[in-house]
């Protein structure tokens, strides 16, 4: 597998300096196509390839963070299945309940979904487990909540959660961790509303992105797991198109480099936890902040 | 705003005590509420030994070590206190006295004997009637009037919420709470409090003007109403969830004065309290013309004819197929119809020897009808000569498709046979045990169709089973496949969103009873019919409903989308015109039977088929 993506040359090793970040040519997407054509990749069985990055920063101290990344492929004469659940939590609160309320989240959220999904995916008719896609994230961090507020009394945590099975993705999210579609032809399409007062005030129209930015209530969260009020999650469905990537992240990623230089790291010909280190030291060259995760899912 | 876990554990810890006297005059007797500064008790004035005078004393605890934090708020408290000394209006609490012992400041206020609205709500666990609200509302106005009115400067209340207003034992309003300036804890990640609420969005700017207590009032208003609580929902988000949605008792009127008060442009709320009171009168008296435009108000309907119809001998059951010009439609009076698309002029019919209740398919100049008798034929689709026939072993209801080469037809006899489209020659079939009744769609290279017995199947080209799923009762409407998800409902009362390459269940809508409607849908939004007299649409990505319309009866025919309309006829016999986007009906046209199919549209007409023998073109308008 790792053949398949050494041949084209490293983009870093020809670059004898690190330049400002984005400054260059994107490696990925249409661009590199230009002078230097990516191959046509497509794989048979179609599969999903994923890598994941994660860093405290540079000003923090402790991880709050938590990812979890897994993939599943069957592929038989009589059937071919590939799933992939991926997720990520941005734990806040403080010292100890941080920690606990992300990596309470991710253990319970994951334990929940896979628990359902892969013995359906074994089962010799998989479309008759019980209850939709939809209503088993929805379990998932309903049962994550409850995690949370045991474990960690006073935290709370972000969860954005993304459950890939054949031709879709389902996502589960609550708080100001993000998604994101990235197409072969370099589109960038995000999935995920953030939770937060100013993303908020923003889509009314009462402030622009730049204001955004330097709010000073642009921390603030209106819904978080650990908020001891009822969560209304967003859960919804899209086409994963193939050949595409999925891209999670935290907000110590997006909140610190622009989609336009996180997304033009990506190359199809190299393996996307490559590229997730390459997106965390590039958050990490700009004040790493925050906390940071990343998690990069090619569809092929 | 400090968050709600602050608010019940931080002060607890410093109240004092019954029985404490403060300053020598004032005996605390209890606990009357707790702030996010300290708590507010009940005491008694002890300078008035002969009768029992009642004060509320209300604290402030100054906690932060950093001097600047407690510099504002013993400003913000000294404000407070420097407000109220200079008012004099019956729903605002006088002030006795203020004073500051250790590292706690006191004002001391007239008691108000009553309960606050938050309180009141959480007792009563449901809705205040309209009429309350409204008699409080203009209260809450005049009092907001008086303070907007002030003079040398208007007094903007900033903090208007249920729980700062008291209802006192007269069933009068009594502003409390004129200590301002607590909105955020700023600065640190995710201190996760919840908003407001309450606030208008311009708020969050700094910016406090009559407009943002207005708008406060309407949000107090809607969650007296509607007993949602806006801490609890996304911010500025009621006009998603107008009052009379989430409580149908409250009237267009009064739903449409809150509305207007929780614009989030200032400049659309109303100009002033005195405003908003005259709007809520008017409501209270519902005499003559109210001045806010009613938002939506009812349907208005267009007249529309048809431009032909044609009447058959028996009842059109199904739906037409239109190509080169020519309509085609099968008819339980057996017989298979050509017409003339523009004026429905009859150009030739085919008699079968049972009714035809499937659509017609147009293939490569033939036309393929299936019919009860058992038989699927192929015609010349222009004269209508037979080119060949084929016969299954049971009716054939469902309506015969062709992709990739292959004649596709499911039977009642449970067979789903792929037919060479030329000779009608079988190339492979696939036994599903149940009648096949649903029209098979296709995507991705697959097939898809439902059975009688609940199933829905997933078959490649050489008719291998892909996935099977199973509802709980029959699908006979058609599958709709779009974006690598397959749509369908069932009689078990589900429309079901199923990933097409897996078939497993991604959401499903829970109807009011079952569905033999096919959906349609475009980009973001699945449109059907159901039992439960509805015609639904619903988002595709995550299964919330967008609208619904009441067609006044089972809804048995599917719709069709086309330009931003919905067509879709009921078993009342009406024929809907919807507009996609909100469900609002364009116009709506009778006929005489039920209508259990889908409409064709073509060359800016819609043909739909009616149980009363006729088959209707529409104009496209």
């Amino acid at each position: 597998m790792k053949n398949l993506f050494a041949r084209n040359p490293r983009r870093n090793k020809d670059q004898p300096n690190d330049p400002p970040p984005g400054q260059e040519t994107p490696g990925g997407g249409a661009e590199s196509g230009s002078e230097n054509p990516a191959p046509e990749i497509r794989l048979e069985p179609p599969q999903l390839l994923y890598g994941a990055g994660q860093s405290v920063g540079i000003e923090r101290y402790e991880n709050e963070d938590a990812l979890f990344a897994t993939s599943l492929l069957l592929a038989s004469g009589l059937r071919q299945e590939r799933m992939g659940f991926f997720l990520v939590a941005d734990g806040m609160g403080g010292h100890q309940h941080g920690k606990e309320a992300s990596h309470a989240a991710a253990r319970v959220m994951t334990g929940t979904v896979l628990g359902k999904i892969t013995p359906g995916i074994l089962q010799s008719d998989p479309a008759q487990a019980a209850g939709s896609l939809q209503e088993t994230l929805l379990e998932g961090i309903q049962e994550a909540q409850k995690a949370v507020l045991e474990a960690a009394p006073g935290g709370g945590t972000t969860l954005t959660a993304a459950l890939v099975l054949g031709d879709n993705v389902t996502i589960g999210h609550v708080g100001d961790s993000r998604a994101y579609f990235y197409s072969r032809e370099g589109e960038i399409t995000r999935l995920t509303d953030d939770h937060t007062l100013v993303q908020r005030l923003q889509d009314l129209g009462q402030l622009t992105e730049s204001e955004s930015r330097e709010h000073p209530y642009r921390n603030v969260l209106y819904q978080a797991l650990g908020q001891d009020e009822p969560l209304q999650p967003d859960i919804k469905t899209l086409h994963f198109k193939q050949p595409g990537a999925l891209l999670l992240c935290s907000d110590g990623l997006w909140g610190v480099v622009s989609e336009k230089k996180l997304f033009g790291l990506i190359d199809w010909t190299r393996h996307p936890a490559e590229v997730c280190q390459e997106m965390v030291q590039m958050a990490n060259e700009a004040g790493g902040p925050d906390n940071i995760s990343v998690i990069l899912v090619y569809l092929l | 705003m400090q968050s709600s876990k602050v608010e019940r554990t931080l002060p607890a810890l410093n109240q004092l005590k019954p029985g404490s006297i403060l300053m020598d005059r004032y005996a605390i007797q209890g606990v009357i509420g707790v702030g996010g500064m300290g708590s507010v008790y009940r005491a008694r004035d002890l300078h008035f030994p002969s009768v029992n005078k009642l004060v509320a004393v209300k604290e402030m605890i100054i906690q932060s070590p950093d001097p600047a934090t407690r510099q504002t708020a013993v400003k913000n408290f000294e404000r407070e206190a420097n407000i109220l000394a200079t008012l004099s209006h019956p729903a605002i609490p006088k002030i006795f006295d203020y004073f500051t012992c250790e590292e706690r400041s006191y004002l001391v206020l007239e008691f108000v004997d009553g309960k606050d609205l938050e309180a009141m709500m959480k007792e009563r666990k449901q809705p205040f009637s309209e009429e309350q609200v409204i008699a409080w509302g203009i209260e809450i106005c005049d009092v907001l009037d008086y303070l907007h009115s002030y003079q040398p400067e208007p007094i903007i209340f900033r903090d208007m919420k249920p729980s700062n207003v008291m209802i006192n034992g007269n069933n009068h309003v009594v502003l409390v709470d004129f200590g301002i300036a607590k909105n955020f804890r700023i600065g640190i990640k995710g201190t996760m409090v919840g908003t407001e609420g309450y606030s208008p969005p311009e708020q969050y700017r700094g910016e406090a003007t009559q407009q943002a207590d207005i708008y406060a009032l309407g949000a107090t208003l809607h969650h007296l109403l509607t007993g949602s609580d806006p801490r609890q929902q996304a911010p500025f988000s009621f006009h998603e969830r107008p009052a009379r949605k989430l409580n149908p008792n409250v009237s267009v009127e009064l739903d449409a004065v809150i509305q207007v008060a929780l614009k989030y442009n200032p400049e659309e709320r109303f100009p002033s309290a005195r405003t908003m009171k005259e709007a809520l009168m008017m409501v209270a008296s519902k005499t003559g013309a109210f001045s806010v435009p009613a938002a939506n108000g009812a349907a208005h309907e267009q007249t529309v004819k048809p431009v032909w119809i044609f009447r058959c001998e028996d009842e059109i059951r199904s739906s037409a197929a239109v190509g080169e010009g020519i309509a085609y439609i099968g008819s339980y009076d057996h017989q298979l119809y050509a017409l003339r698309l523009m004026d429905g002029q009859l150009l030739w019919k085919h008699s079968a020897e049972g009714g035809i209740a499937s659509r017609p398919c147009l293939y490569q100049g033939m036309v393929y009808a299936a019919s009860e008798d058992q038989k699927l034929y192929a015609l010349d689709a222009a004269s209508g000569k037979p080119v060949w026939s084929t016969s299954f072993t049971g009716p054939i209801r469902s309506s015969p498709v062709v992709f990739e080469g292959y004649l596709f037809a499911g039977g009642d006899d449970g067979c789903f046979r792929a037919l060479n489209p030329f000779n009608g020659q079988e190339m492979w079939r696939f036994e599903a045990g149940s009648p096949i009744r649903s029209t098979p769609s296709a995507g991705n290279g697959r097939i898809f169709f439902g059975t009688e017995d609940g199933s829905v199947y997933c078959l490649d080209l050489r008719g291998q089973t892909n996935w099977r799923f199973s509802a709980k009762r029959a699908v006979t409407a058609s599958p709709f496949f779009q974006d690598g998800i397959v749509y369908t409902a069932s009689l078990d009362g589900f429309m079901y969103a199923l990933d097409s390459s897996s078939g497993w269940g991604i959401w499903r809508f829970r109807m009011g009873k079952g569905s033999v409607s096919s959906p349609c849908g475009d980009e973001g939004a699945v449109y059907f019919g159901s039992a439960d007299g509805h015609l639904y649409a619903v988002d595709t990505n995550n299964a919330k409903e967008l609208w619904h319309f009441a067609a006044g009866g089972q809804v048995s025919g599917s719709p069709v989308l086309h330009q931003g309309s919905i067509y879709c006829g009921a078993a009342s016999g009406d024929f809907f015109c919807l507009e996609a986007k909100s469900g609002r009906l364009r116009w709506k046209y009778s006929t005489g039977g039920p209508i259990t199919s889908a409409p064709a549209v073509a060359n800016r007409l819609v043909l739909i088929g009616s149980t009363d023998r006729t088959l209707y073109a529409f104009p496209v308008v």
